[in-house]
């Protein structure tokens, strides 16, 4: 029996569901369809030419940076290096918007980010050189570890930003993610919360193309990561990620947006990740080099370069000094590196409760005694003389 | 770690029948008027109470911002919680039921347990989670989850578990003042459970971490948690009948282990049977037959017995009964240590 022959069908009208609108008109909340950019562009001029300046002799210490530590992993100083070369751009501008009680939480590939904000070049390396997962109280610096599982940290930054406004401080969080850790349900579990607690936070997506060797059209089907915005309620920002300036200034207006109390931000930075996932990887196998040379033409630290050259703010030797400041900073690397860092086994069981569970005392006690057993065998030797 | 549950000096406050959902009402509550950075954040914990009014009133009495209701994810709330906590807040976080914590693994394995470790020391991480756990309130599918034995297998984390009205507020209250993450699972089917109690003046209970022996006996010991503590009280009353008077250990805190109480009961008594409802392959039961066996080998008369839950995805409610351990088992299980007794 269908609908139409029930009794009393031919009286039958459908009632419309009750008045409803959306609340919010999304159009403001969209990105522009070209990501924002500064330099070669009219708004150059309104530019800031000391910050500018820093931006430069920073891109430039990172570039150097990020190619030490390359240079580390290859001589087994380092265990592993995610290069942020191509991204130097977001990494210096993220770290550069922030005031000192601002928070930074960066994903692994990060390390440059935190070094910009002051950390010590030496100490942001130790998870990934081995010795300690974090180097640094992150408290003291106000930046949290350096996170490996993808997305996790965005929750975080969320709920610090919220408990920093709850007690009435004036802090903002700024959070990184890479374009396939906009996949992950904690991006978008973070997003959502932003939004509906109005945190003070801003995320920051370096799209640099790749999650390994997978590209973003096999991550994603939206228009851009952007326009994910929308759909929690905050704006949505696209930014040429290799433009210092357009990534400052981006980042500037959703920090302050977010101090202002009007909630989160979602930055997509378009950028290009120069070299491989990491030392470990072969981009060869999944992309082609008249791409990655097509990027190179866009290199970040070359565009406001020459910008800066053009405008007559820097000159050569202004060039050739930012170049010794950055060699300094890396042979500073090298040397903290080419120490080997002081191991301390009983720490394996120091920091896992505030109070050591009877369960890791015993554990414990019974590593001393190993160790015990291996210095003696060090020291004096065995009678088989092995 | 402070004992945070107080006797009310001097004042004599009558005890009356309470349960244990408003035992651990009153422990959030009175954690939340003591220490301001204490949180409660969930899915329906404002307005509504939670699904089982644990924090009822909680919203009303402290505001939205302390008692707070969250969109519903759970690696969100247990995410924003980190953060949270790393800005000093002590957030104390309601799971929903057991099976809906999945979704925030992640976050309590990669984050929750570790920050303090990967910090070293510099980050400690004070958050409560609170899940509602284990089966026999005829709950449909994945509802009725006893999901310890995750819990238990990730190092960093605190695992407690009352069954008395008393432990719930005291362990709770002790589990908020941790410094340490605790996962804090609440035995769904003692909600309703009554105790004489008293709101005003909560007995003070022991720091985290020690077991209780509810029951003294000398021919064997019963070692058991949460849901399953009625039942082994039950089976050593009856047991009395056969002859056996059976020691009953409640371990309330599954890590930290109190090795020591639990070796000293088995080591007086020379037989031990464990019980839970979780499933027994891979389940608590065999780590703590595995302890026990280490450390009280040559006291024991038989080998270490567990009875748990079968290894099944938790069944539909008409069958839980056959799930669950009940005395009967309890009861087999104890003649099965007889005949070592006569060889
Ligand atoms: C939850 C999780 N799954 C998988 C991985 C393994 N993994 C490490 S990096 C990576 C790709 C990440 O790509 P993207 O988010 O674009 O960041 P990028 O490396 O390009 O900076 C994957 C899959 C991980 N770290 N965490």
């Amino acid at each position: 029996m269908t609908v139409q022959e029930l009794p009393g069908a031919a009286a039958y009208r459908p009632t419309p569901p009750p008045a409803w609108k959306p609340i919010t008109d999304p159009a403001p909340l969209l990105p522009d369809p070209e990501p924002y950019r500064v330099l070669g562009t009219d708004a150059v001029a309104d530019a800031d030419p000391e910050l500018l300046l820093r931006l430069h002799a920073e891109l430039v210490r990172g570039r150097r940076y990020n190619a030490q530590a390359t240079a580390l992993t290859k001589q087994g100083r380092l265990a592993v290096y995610p290069s942020s070369t191509g991204q130097e751009a977001c990494e210096i501008a993220a770290a550069l918007v922030l005031e000192e009680r601002d928070w930074l939480f960066p994903s692994y590939r990060d390390t440059l980010a935190a070094v910009a904000r002051g950390l010590d070049p030496v100490e942001a390396l130790t998870l990934l050189r081995g010795d300690r997962h974090t180097g640094y109280d992150p408290r003291e610096h106000r930046i949290a570890p350096l996170c490996t599982p993808l997305a996790t940290q965005l929750p975080h930054a969320v709920g610090l930003a919220h408990a920093a406004r709850l007690k009435g401080d004036d802090v903002v969080a700024l959070a990184m993610v890479g374009d396939g850790g906009t996949s992950e349900g904690d991006f978008h579990e973070a997003l959502n919360f932003a939004a509906v607690w109005k945190a003070p936070v801003v995320f920051l997506v370096q799209n640099n193309g790749f999650a390994i060797s997978v590209p973003l059209a096999k991550q994603t089907a939206a228009p851009s990561l952007a326009h994910k915005a929308v759909g929690y309620g905050m704006p949505g920002r696209l930014v040429d990620g290799n433009d210092a300036a357009a990534v400052h200034q981006v980042l500037s207006e959703a920090v302050a947006r977010a101090r202002g109390g009007e909630g989160p931000t979602l930055v997509e930075a378009v950028t290009y990740r120069m070299d491989a996932h990491t030392n470990a990887d072969d981009a060869t196998r999944y992309r082609v080099d008249s791409e990655v040379e097509a990027w190179r033409a866009h290199d970040p630290v070359r565009l406001l370069e020459r910008e800066l050259l053009e405008r007559g703010l820097l000159d050569e030797a202004g060039v050739e000094r930012v170049k010794e400041s950055a060699e300094r900073m890396a042979a500073a690397l090298r040397d903290g590196m080419n120490a080997d860092p002081e191991l301390a086994p009983m720490d394996l069981f120091t920091h896992v409760y505030a109070e050591q569970t009877s369960q890791l005392q015993a554990q414990a006690a019974a590593l001393r005694a190993e160790l015990d057993a291996e210095q003696d065998h060090d020291e004096h030797g065995t009678e088989a003389g092995r | 770690m402070t004992t945070a549950a107080a006797t009310a000096g001097g004042r004599t406050t009558k005890a009356k029948p309470a349960t244990m959902a408003q035992a651990l009402g009153r422990a959030l509550r009175d954690s939340m008027a003591e220490d301001p950075s204490v949180h409660v954040l969930g899915e329906d914990v404002g307005t509504l109470g939670g699904v089982f009014r644990i924090t009822d009133g909680l919203a009303k009495e402290f505001g939205d911002d302390r008692c707070t209701d969250t969109p519903l994810a759970e690696a969100g709330i247990l995410g924003a919680a980190v953060g949270m906590a790393m800005y000093g807040l002590r957030p104390v976080v309601e799971m929903q039921f057991d099976a809906f914590a999945y979704p925030a693994f992640e976050q309590l394995m990669s984050h929750v347990a570790k920050m303090r470790n990967r910090t070293g020391g510099a980050m400690p991480l004070p958050i409560t989670v609170r899940v509602p756990y284990g089966g026999g309130i005829g709950g449909v599918e994945h509802h009725s989850d006893s999901s310890e034995a995750y819990y238990m297998a990730t190092p960093g984390l605190h695992v407690v578990t009352p069954a008395t009205v008393e432990d719930a507020y005291g362990l709770l209250r002790e589990s908020i003042a941790s410094d340490d993450p605790v996962v804090f699972l609440e035995p769904k089917r003692l909600y309703w459970s009554k105790a004489d109690w008293s709101p005003e003046a909560p007995a003070a209970v022991e720091p985290i971490g020690r077991a209780v022996v509810r029951r003294s006996g000398r021919s064997a010991t019963l070692i058991t948690y949460g849901p399953s503590l009625p039942v082994c009280m039950e089976a050593a009353e009856a047991a009395v009948a056969e002859g056996w008077d059976l020691e009953v250990v409640d371990l309330r805190s599954l890590v930290p282990f109190d090795d020591e109480t639990v070796a000293a009961s088995v080591r007086r008594t020379g037989r031990a049977v464990v019980v839970h409802e979780s499933p027994g392959f891979g389940g608590p039961g065999g780590e703590i037959a595995a302890r026990i066996t280490e450390r009280c080998f040559h006291h024991l008369e038989a080998p270490v017995l567990r009875v748990a839950g079968f290894d099944i995805p938790y069944p539909p409610p008409m069958l839980e009964r056959h799930h669950l351990p009940g005395v009967d088992r309890v009861l087999d299980a104890v003649a099965r240590l007889q005949w070592e007794a006569d060889s």
